[in-house]
């Protein structure tokens, strides 16, 4: 269990090396791994219970990226946390043969199921929280989404099911960045409310400022203790986090920063870290 | 005594029988449990039954949740629309993402008959088959496909399974089905004309290759259960042995079984291939054997095209 000032620094190295990860491969989606590095760390560090040792334990908690395009985000956290090497990750990330492709591959440790088309993950979630509930076992299932994602039909029949049948045992996150690669969530496809329409499914909803990390940790604890639904939570995050270079900007959806970028984008996380730790 | 049991019951008298001591076999179904005729399994293993409602995509997607957490998930819905509503889910959450997931396309073909073209799936063989690591099955009569139920059990790979609405004339008889994972059964060997069926079509083309030995045609006949992975060395082995090659589906003419068997002969052993299939076009109203009848699936239409086809070898 980390602390969460000890997180508020780590935040900043973690997206340095994301950005280093894209760099080296020549891209990725940057924006979205920006606003929903910080959930995957707050997870991973505070609240999914599986290591590198226990990838294979019928008891692991599960997870699943749905919105598969932030694997650069994926593979940072998976890097620090022990399951990838970030040295071996960086030299050959999107390269010819390579294992670390742009979406998630379950040949690799750690990684349950593969997804890219957007509107898998929450079926399968439910479907992994179902086998929990089956064998008794008390782990439980975890699915990122991203706000774009959620115009998948098959999104909300796993919300029906979910609910359905009680699956308290589900935890969903959606990072409501209010993008998505043609523009603004609410013109290319209204979104708003997310909470009202996940309460009106029968979810437990909790919406929070998403890149809050005291939120994220108290949110994911508040969906451990609800009984009798799943819980979303409605991390409101902004796409590009981190550098007012790519910061609500939908051409940085998958934009790969030129030299110059690179470099303020890596000075405005240093400032970020350092503003931290004077605070 | 005609046979009244559908190979879908069949499926649901083995799942029940392994579920006794299998407490992993999960069933699934879209509001489909009656008409898959798993409403026993449901009631015997209600803890080992998942309802989706009608809702696909979300279906297969639970499937292969639970098979990543060790299940043995087997999805039932028409076979119209697992195979296409849930393709996506088909392809990566089970295929790509390798989980154990059984789907069980029933009432496929033109099962639903007068129900028209939305109810038939005349393309799942093409679609399931160009997907990476699905297999796809169909079963000829109901022992046929209660062994291929129980291999499916012993192994943890993503398959297809495509059965029929009504009861067919058995092929085999009860505790006499040859069954190896993958190979074809050779029902009958001859000089003349292979004839390679899948599914419902298997049990015509044995009644074909009776008609045509009447008339002093020889027919090897071939029980193409396993369209993918297919039985290559079965099919180039009677094709060398024999003149001419006819394949014959329920499905549409592209990309099913004939399109499969036509690329092993002309790679191995160049032959005159016929693809016996449905129309690519929406099919006549009718119930199966009508329509069968209609488009020369049946024993006299594959026997007819069996004769053709030989007269052009010969000519």
């Amino acid at each position: 269990m980390a602390d969460i000032t000890e997180l508020e620094s780590l935040r900043w190295d973690l997206r340095q090396d994301c950005v280093d990860i894209i760099m080296a491969g020549g891209g990725g989606h940057i924006g979205g791994d920006m606003s929903v590095i910080d959930a995957l760390m707050v997870l991973y560090e505070n609240h999914l219970r599986i290591t590198p040792a226990t990838t294979t334990d019928p008891d692991r908690d599960r997870f699943v990226l749905s919105k598969g395009h932030a694997m650069e985000a994926y593979y940072t956290i998976l890097c620090h946390e022990g399951f990838l090497d970030l040295a071996d990750v960086e030299a050959r990330f999107s390269k010819f043969g390579s294992p670390y492709i742009g979406h998630p591959n379950n040949k690799l440790p750690g990684i349950e199921m593969n997804s890219g088309s957007l509107g898998h993950g929450l079926p399968v979630a439910v479907g992994m929280a179902l086998a929990a509930r089956m064998d008794g076992r008390d782990y439980r299932s975890y699915v990122f989404m991203g706000d774009g994602e959620l115009a998948e039909g098959s999104v909300w029949e796993g919300a029906m099911s979910g609910a359905n049948y009680g699956l308290d045992n589900l935890c969903a996150l959606v990072d409501r960045n209010r993008l998505q690669i043609s523009g603004s969530t609410e013109d290319v496809m209204k979104q708003d409310s997310q909470e009202s329409r996940w309460a009106a499914f029968g979810w437990n909803v909790i919406s929070i400022p998403g890149n809050d990390l005291v939120a994220l940790d108290d949110a994911f604890g508040l969906a451990a203790e609800t009984k009798g639904k799943p819980t979303v939570i409605i991390a409101n995050t902004t796409k590009g986090y981190g550098s007012p270079v790519m910061e609500n900007k939908a051409a940085w959806h998958h934009k790969l920063p030129t030299a110059d970028e690179y470099a303020q984008i890596s000075a405005d996380f240093k400032a970020h870290k350092e503003a931290g730790l004077n605070a | 005594m005609p046979n009244t049991i559908a190979n879908r019951k069949a499926i649901c008298d083995i799942l029940l029988e392994r579920a006794k001591t299998d407490k992993d076999i999960v069933v699934l179904c879209s509001d489909s449990r009656g008409s898959a005729s798993l409403t026993p399994f449901f009631d015997a293993f209600p803890e080992q039954s998942v309802e989706a409602g009608i809702a696909e995509q979300d279906l297969v997607g639970m499937a292969a949740g639970l098979a990543s957490c060790g299940k043995k998930a087997f999805a039932a819905s028409p076979a119209s629309f697992v195979s296409t509503r849930s393709y996506e889910q088909a392809k990566v959450d089970c295929a790509y993402s390798d989980t154990n997931v059984t789907l069980i396309g029933i009432s496929g073909g033109v099962s639903y008959g007068a129900l028209g073209m939305s109810h038939h799936s005349a393309q799942d063989i093409a679609a399931m088959s160009a997907i990476p690591n699905m297999r796809v099955y169909l079963p000829s009569d109901r022992f046929q496909t209660a062994a291929l139920v129980n291999a499916l059990l012993d192994d943890e790979k993503p398959a297809y399974v495509r059965v029929g609405r009504n009861a067919v004339p058995d092929v085999y008889a009860e505790g006499e089905v040859p069954f190896t994972m993958d190979k074809a059964n050779v029902l009958c060997e001859g000089t003349d004309v292979t004839i390679v069926a899948t599914g419902e079509m298997v049990r015509p083309a044995l009644d074909a290759a009776r008609l045509l030995g009447e008339k002093g045609v020889s027919a090897t006949v071939l029980d193409m259960y396993c369209v993918k992975p297919l039985d290559a060395e079965a099919v180039v082995k009677a094709a060398k042995a024999t003149k001419v090659v006819l394949s014959v589906e329920e499905h549409s003419p592209y990309g099913g079984l004939g399109s499969q068997v036509a690329q092993v002969v002309s790679e191995n052993c160049p032959r005159l291939v016929r693809t016996l299939a449905l129309p690519d076009a929406p099919v006549i109203t009718g119930t199966s054997s009508e329509v069968f009848a209609h488009y020369g699936l049946d024993a006299a239409g594959i026997a007819a095209s069996a004769t053709e086809l030989l007269a052009r070898a010969e000519a």
